[in-house]
């Protein structure tokens, strides 16, 4: 269990508790949190769950896999701190995560 | 106008088994789709990923599955519309007077919306002052490369699409390739070739840059780009290009009066009918307690809506369900010999 926030573009916060396993756009979803729409379900192949994630998180969060910069190329105002939220697992290491939405995923 | 029994809006994996459905019970079907070919999100987004999770299929990918059902489908000769995109639903008498893009107009008494999340359309840039010269001097697709001879063109991207036309427009333009990190994702015989014209001077290659502004009165003049150092360049340019990919957008599905659940439309579980008699959404698109997002529920799904098109499209006849390993008229429909 982690406590994740979401920022969404209007700066509100949005903190809940997502189970260890879903990935952080699954606990989006699946709390209606506004502004990750996920087309494809999480298969990395939309790029439509894209976050900035905190500059403290970025590092301490697993690394990219293959593929998923490439997919990044594609979403709306890419940033360094950009990922796919379907690809950030959750564990207990991450209680206390903070991603930004952007204003649009497309 | 074109009459059928039954319109297919979306030709991913659910549409065309449902087409299957259909002219295995004897009715007709036409099918639109907005993209330029069959298939849907298999073949746009994962045409080489495996999927392991098609019944008695063990693995297959994106593509394998399409033109598996493609060939499924072939005894029909079903009529698809490619490249249309399905702008109008309305209500006519008994039926549904259905309107695409390129003017195209059936009249139908069953429509089923097939249209995953919907359909695809191209990634803007996030400029918003872009929108004034799109389709003048900004655009996400080329039709006629002659219009560039001689101008200077910035085309911004990282996949195939950005390389290839960045090659084939540096013979007779002046080429800003722009992208936002070193990597390419395009074939790696394609970004050998960029990087060796680079090399020449013939491709200005700006590599972790993007559009900040664009600028022009009546006509382009010039974009801002700016690097992850925070570094600013104006670029003198008569065109701009960019190749983002494809994105799925619902479109004007939200405006033909039907029940939606954020980007899903509610339908019942027998005939998978919408609020709307008539109007049917299967597979991904649709929406119902336990709905799971799985290319074998959309099968299902179109089976069952097929066989409540029947009702509509054949008043007077009863429908009788019958097996495609005894039917003899199943198997003349198919054109295969029966015992």
């Amino acid at each position: 269990m982690a406590k994740i926030t979401y920022i969404t573009d209007d700066n509100k916060d949005h903190t809940i508790e997502v189970q260890n396993g879903l990935t952080v756009m699954e606990g989006a979803v699946q709390n209606d949190i506004p502004g990750i729409d996920a087309d494809c379900g999480g298969g990395m192949a939309c790029a439509t769950c894209h976050v900035y994630v905190k500059d403290e998180w970025f590092n301490k969060i697993p690394k990219k896999e293959d593929g998923e910069e490439d997919m990044l190329d594609m979403a709306f105002e890419p940033k360094k701190n950009s990922r796919l939220s379907c690809q950030i697992v959750v564990s207990d290491e991450l209680d206390g995560l903070t991603v930004n939405i952007p204003s649009k995923q497309g | 106008m074109i009459k059928t029994d039954a319109l297919i809006i979306g030709a991913g994996p659910t549409g065309l088994f449902t087409a299957h459905q259909l002219k295995l019970i004897g009715l007709s079907c036409e099918i639109v789709d907005n993209l330029d070919k069959i298939g849907g999100q298999c073949i746009e987004l994962y045409p080489d990923k495996p999927i392991y999770d098609i019944p008695a299929v063990p693995e297959c990918t994106g593509e394998e599955l399409t033109n598996n059902l493609i060939d499924q489908i072939k005894p029909f000769n079903i009529k698809f519309h490619l490249g249309e995109r399905v702008d109008q639903v309305k209500k006519e008498a008994d039926n549904w007077n259905v309107k695409t893009s390129n003017g195209t107009i059936f009249q139908t008494p069953n429509v089923i919306i097939a249209g995953g999340v919907g359909s695809f359309e191209p990634r803007k840039f996030p400029v918003k002052e872009c929108e004034k010269f799109e389709n003048q001097s900004l655009f996400y697709s080329i039709k006629d490369k002659k219009i560039f001879e001689g101008k200077t063109v910035s085309i911004f991207g990282g996949g195939d699409s950005a390389l290839d036309w960045a090659v084939e427009l540096s013979k007779n333009s002046k080429v800003n390739l722009i992208h936002r990190r070193d990597e390419f994702r395009g074939a790696q015989a394609t970004v050998d070739k960029v990087h060796q014209l680079a090399k020449e001077g013939k491709i200005n290659l700006l590599t972790k840059y993007q559009m900040t502004a664009i600028k022009g009165e009546n006509r382009l003049e010039s974009i801002d780009i700016k690097s992850d150092d925070k570094e600013f360049k104006t670029l003198k340019t008569d065109y701009v290009l960019g190749f983002f990919g494809l994105i799925m957008q619902l479109g004007p599905i939200a405006n033909w009066g039907l029940n939606m659940d954020k980007k899903t439309i509610e339908v019942d579980t027998e005939k998978f009918e919408t609020n709307q008699k008539g109007i049917y959404a299967v597979g991904d698109i649709c929406s119902y307690p336990g709905k799971l997002k799985l290319i074998l529920s959309g099968f299902h799904e179109g089976a069952l809506a097929a066989r409540a098109c029947f009702k509509l499209a054949r008043p007077n006849e009863k429908y009788r369900f019958e097996f495609t390993t005894s039917s003899k008229t199943i198997k003349e429909r198919l054109g295969v010999k029966s015992d």
